[in-house]
């Protein structure tokens, strides 16, 4: 047995320390075989993304505590996004997840956008799988921002609820760009800031132009209060996706393991070397990485 | 290299952990706040789930001669052992030497450079290339102040 099998072993037993280890080997980039997952009903996960300062990890919390009240088993990989300048980043997603430092059936693991070489998607895919097959029934990810690549991030997730809040609006800006679509549910938080209600009538209104009826609901809550937090989980649990969300984030998979098989390919480098001299074209480029 | 910043017990002035915590980002190092009054068990928890290199500890109150130790002991345990612990905040000198034999590995009073603390970190990073030990299980007696 080679180490990382050995260690994958020991994860599958239970291991948390071992799980943890694992994690990191993905985060780098590193290749895991692993079991396919049980089918299980209850097992999920779960995409969260929003613009920052929108309440997400104060929303998360609650969920972390709605689930660890009904005795499941939640994981959380939250990403941060990391200095461009210096590399180096602050993951402070956990002061506002108290739930998440009590506890064996919590885990949580912060992550910064920097320590994945082939893409964020494709390692937070492998992350969540692996966390699945070592018995974490709930996995929740994190992301900030409301732009097409952020929400990109969490299309391989069951189910993805977007959260605005009061003051923002970003959310009608994502709808103009057409990436609403992901959304199985829309979530206004800070609905006790008066402002929040006439954000959620301003999304709604947006939705009601689009010729499609089955557009996501959009649901007001107030995570610091916690408020519609139920109502919340209700919605998450029973909405499901209509084939055509279904066939979009099919298609977000497919580029996201797309972008992951050329930037980890070895022959990267050389490829961006003979194409700056001119002796490759880019097709012959990317026939090359692809190959 | 990761870094877990905890703030244990119940002392809640948080101020200095979080100049570091942004001083050590600055630095190129990715850093995990814990948030305030975590538990030995809270943080050896964190270090692990986070599969941290090194934890940063800033207390203020004066209860690190309790859980400095317990925290070293609860990594040892837990498979964790060569994690490398710092200490910040009122840690008065004569509880240094003690502090140091839990395998605590730089002190950092009032007063300190956030320079002196990269340079230390650098020092670690290139101690843990050379296979020397740094963590609080395998002891050279190393430290850097």
């Amino acid at each position: 047995m080679t180490e990382k099998e050995k260690l994958l072993h020991s994860a599958l037993e239970g291991s948390r320390r071992d799980l943890s280890r694992l994690l990191s080997m993905i985060e780098k980039g590193e290749e895991l075989s692993m079991p396919e997952r049980e089918e299980n009903p209850d097992y999920m996960i779960l995409g969260i993304t929003g613009p920052p300062g929108v309440g997400k990890s104060t929303l998360v919390g609650r969920i972390i505590s709605y689930w660890k009240e009904r005795g499941k088993k939640v994981a959380v990989l939250a990403i941060d996004p990391s200095s461009p300048r210096t590399g180096g980043a602050l993951l402070g997603d956990r002061v506002r997840m108290d739930s998440a430092n009590s506890g064996e059936g919590v885990f949580v693991r912060s992550l910064s956008t920097r320590g994945n070489p082939g893409g964020i998607s494709a390692s937070l895919m492998a992350m969540s799988k692996l966390l699945s097959c070592c018995g974490w029934e709930k996995i929740i990810i994190e992301t900030v921002g409301s732009g097409q690549s952020e929400i990109k991030i969490v299309a391989f997730a069951d189910k993805i609820v977007l959260v605005d809040g009061p003051d923002r609006g970003d959310i009608i800006q994502a709808e103009k760009a057409g990436i609403i679509e992901l959304a199985d549910l829309v979530v206004v938080n800070k609905s006790d800031v008066p402002s929040a209600l006439k954000v959620a009538e301003n999304i709604r209104s947006a939705f009601s132009f689009s010729n499609e009826n089955d557009s996501p609901e959009v649901l007001l809550v107030s995570a610091e209060r916690n408020d519609g937090i139920e109502e919340m989980m209700e919605l998450i649990q029973s909405s499901e996706s209509p084939l055509w969300r279904s066939r979009i984030k099919i298609r977000e998979r497919l580029l996201s393991l797309w972008d992951h098989r050329l930037m980890s390919s070895p022959k990267l480098n050389q490829v961006i070397d003979d194409i700056e001299t001119g002796s490759i074209s880019l097709e012959d480029g990317l026939d090359i990485l692809s190959g | 290299m990761k870094i877990v910043m905890a703030k244990p017990g119940l002392d809640g002035h948080d101020r200095g952990a979080k100049v570091i915590a942004r001083a050590l980002r600055d630095g190129g190092h990715e850093v995990v706040y814990t948030g305030l009054r975590r538990t030995p068990e809270e943080i050896s928890r964190i270090v692990m789930d986070e599969d941290a290199t090194a934890l940063g500890l800033s207390t203020l109150s004066g209860a690190h001669d309790v859980l400095v130790p317990r925290i070293c002991e609860l990594l040892r345990e837990s498979g964790m052992g060569h994690v490398m612990v710092f200490l910040g905040g009122i840690i008065p000198e004569r509880d240094h030497e003690k502090m140091f034999s839990e395998g605590v590995r730089a002190i950092f009073g009032p007063g300190s450079r956030t320079e002196e603390i990269l340079a230390f970190l650098g020092k670690s990073e290139s101690r843990i290339e050379n296979n020397q030990p740094v963590g609080v299980f395998n002891d050279d007696g190393w430290h850097w102040n």
